[in-house]
């Protein structure tokens, strides 16, 4: 790992604070340029080319949804999906705002109309439509356009005969759409099953957070489940736990590391490998153009065929009154 | 599954129960989630004991353990077999701490899955009663998989070729619960709530302030009328008069008639449509707005005017 990140300001007060840092919930903030772990700071520019990682200490920033594809795919970019649609507000909810005040607010300063981006694009020259969350949009909460957006994609990956990659980071169900969100869980696995009918597999990569009614529907679906470091993997968050059963939990419950050891991932990736592995597999999973339903046949069947042909031939040479000038007797 | 012998006229006085609900006192809804979790209130062997002449209970995940708090088997039901699976809580302190308060873990779901299996490779149509404050929070469940268990759940309960119904027979909160609600038909009694969370968890997360909870059901209104109005629900089961907590007996009579009537709808449609209508009904599921082809509301129905 280089140490291409200035320190700046290192105190032993702040060694003392640090000492404590994991244990409490990270704050998410999307272009805040110091690294909450080591403290080094960086430019927006340099945020942005180290892939929102801390060069210094590993540390993983989040990264907006579109910044994300921007890493996943090739340079020639992606075609955005299904960008229009736009939440409705079944409940007239209100809590201590109304939730279309805070639908707008989200689109204003996020500049996105929802807290998933579906797109075409290419990784590592491998074709696929991406589902990737944005935590940044009402805590990536999943209601009713997540879900649809979502459902869509599988469908036209399904479609195209392409994988579907999913990166996902997000709070859970939206509650200010209540019930109706509660029922996108059901929406998104069933719609995972398109993929299933074309032979066509999923790859979900877990960001910080990937908790609640998220977790507990398509992004513990993956075929291949990447976590990113440090990321929280949950169903009921700490807080919640703790606050429930009075458990005293580590500083590193639900986090990736963790979650591996708990057989919950496949692995844990570096994002700045992250491009190179999700290709990686990618390419390893593509089905050759014939596979095994049309032309010649398969590998597996030619050897068998052959071995029988070998013991035959040497049954045949075994049978008394056989002759065979290569029988070594 | 028609529901115009009971529920026209009770689908007309439980829409007067939505249309008061939606005034700003919201004592209606608050009466009715506690109605929902009444200690008195029919768990789900109660209508199981009541509804089968028999019941053999399974247990155990085949991996884990065994989880009290979801309960699963098969019954002899009007002379045919259905599985059962359901929530289970528990009446006095003891029971309630043995049944984990209805909150199932990994093991439970998992069991769910091993009867759903089962059922499905015999042809044996599968019900599932919901009774969950939601699934456990705690950090075991979470070490071995909460997340994946309960999505797994989803999956299989879609997948089945076989006849699925869920009952939503008291509290019906968060992905605890929709673990057990992928079904072709969805029933719903009179009292019961159905939720993304229950009120005290959305008081804590939205209001900060875990005294909100009566705020929290007045912005959800998770009655039967509006799950019903909103598509979640097929159909809304009536309750004896006062609540299911008055008379067990009654209940579990009057939602034995709505099962075998749907069940008896079911029978008669090959797998294949029903599954394809199980999944058309959940991909309708939510309204949003979409430029090209207008409002795109879920199936939202009318309901007809109290009278
Ligand atoms: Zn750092």
């Amino acid at each position: 790992m280089s140490k291409v990140g200035r320190n700046i300001h290192v105190s032993v007060d702040r060694l003392r604070q640090l000492a404590h840092r994991d244990a409490r919930p990270r704050k998410i903030k999307a272009d805040a340029g110091t690294c909450p772990k080591c403290d080094s700071h960086y430019s927006a520019d340099e945020m942005r080319r180290n892939l929102r990682v801390c060069p210094a200490c590993g540390h993983h920033f989040p990264v907006t949804a579109r910044e994300r594809l921007e890493q996943l795919g090739e340079p020639g970019g992606y075609v955005e999906l299904w960008g229009d649609l736009r939440a409705a507000d079944p409940l007239q909810f209100t809590d201590l705002r109304p939730y279309t005040e805070r639908i707008a607010e989200a689109e204003k300063s996020t500049g996105m109309g929802e807290a998933i981006v579906c797109a075409e694009l290419e990784v590592r020259r491998a074709p696929a439509i991406a589902a990737v969350m944005d935590f940044t949009f009402m805590g990536g909460s999943m209601g009713a356009v997540v879900g649809e957006k979502f459902a869509r994609a599988c469908d036209y990956a399904a479609q195209k005969g392409v994988p579907l990659i999913v990166v996902a980071a997000s709070g859970g169900a939206r509650m200010q759409e209540g019930t109706l969100a509660l029922m996108q869980m059901a929406k998104t696995v069933i719609a995972l099953d398109a993929l299933a009918e074309a032979r066509v597999p999923v790859i979900v990569v877990l960001a910080h957070p990937t908790t609640g009614g998220v977790w507990a529907s398509f992004a513990s679906l993956g075929d291949i489940t990447y976590a990113e470091p440090g990321a929280l993997i949950a169903f009921s968050g700490p807080r919640v736990i703790e606050e429930t059963t009075r458990e005293v939990l580590p500083a590193d419950f639900g986090r990736a590391e963790r979650q591996l050891a708990n057989g919950q991932v496949d692995a844990v990736v570096d994002r700045r490998e992250l491009a190179e592995r999700i290709g990686r597999v990618l390419h390893i999973l593509r089905r050759p153009e014939t596979d095994g339903t049309t032309g010649t046949a398969p590998p597996g069947l030619q050897w068998a065929q052959d071995g029988a042909q070998k013991v035959k031939s040497m049954m045949d040479r075994m049978r008394p009154g056989a002759t065979d000038s290569g029988s070594g007797g | 599954m028609s529901d115009k012998k009971h529920g026209g006229r009770f689908v007309r006085r439980i829409a007067g129960k939505g249309r008061r609900a939606a005034e700003p006192s919201g004592d209606d809804l608050w009466e009715s989630v506690q109605m929902a979790r009444h200690a008195e209130r029919p768990y789900t062997l109660d209508y199981i004991t009541r509804m089968c002449s028999d019941f053999e209970e399974v247990h155990g995940d085949r991996l884990y353990g065994d989880d009290a708090a979801l309960v699963a088997g098969f019954g002899r039901y009007h002379d045919r077999p259905v599985a059962f699976i359901g929530q289970q809580k528990g009446r006095d302190t003891k029971e309630r701490t043995y049944r984990n308060f209805g909150m199932a873990g990994p093991e439970g779901y998992r069991k769910a899955m091993r009867v759903m299996e089962i059922a499905n490779r015999l042809g044996i149509p599968v019900v599932t009663l919901i009774d969950t404050p939601g699934a456990f929070p705690g950090a075991s469940a979470e070490e071995r998989g909460q997340g994946g268990a309960i999505s797994r759940s989803i999956q299989m309960m879609w997948r089945l070729d076989v006849p699925t119904i869920a009952v939503v027979i008291g509290e019906g909160s968060s992905g605890g619960a929709l673990g057990l609600g992928v079904a072709d038909r969805v029933l719903m009694l009179e009292n019961g709530t159905y939720s993304v969370i229950s009120p005290e968890g959305a008081s804590a997360i939205l209001w900060r302030d875990a005294g909100k909870a009566r705020l929290a059901a007045q912005a959800f209104k998770p009655t039967a009328a509006n799950c019903y109005r909103w598509g979640v629900v097929d159909a809304v089961v009536p309750e004896p008069e006062g609540g299911a907590h008055t008379d067990h007996e009654q209940a579990a009579e009057i939602l034995d008639q709505y099962l075998h009537r749907a069940l008896g709808d079911l029978d008669a449609l090959p797998a294949a449509d029903r599954k394809r209508a199980r999944r058309d009904r959940f991909r309708r599921l939510g309204p949003l707005r979409d430029p090209e082809g207008g409002l795109g509301m879920a199936a939202g129905r009318e309901i007809p005017p109290p009278g």
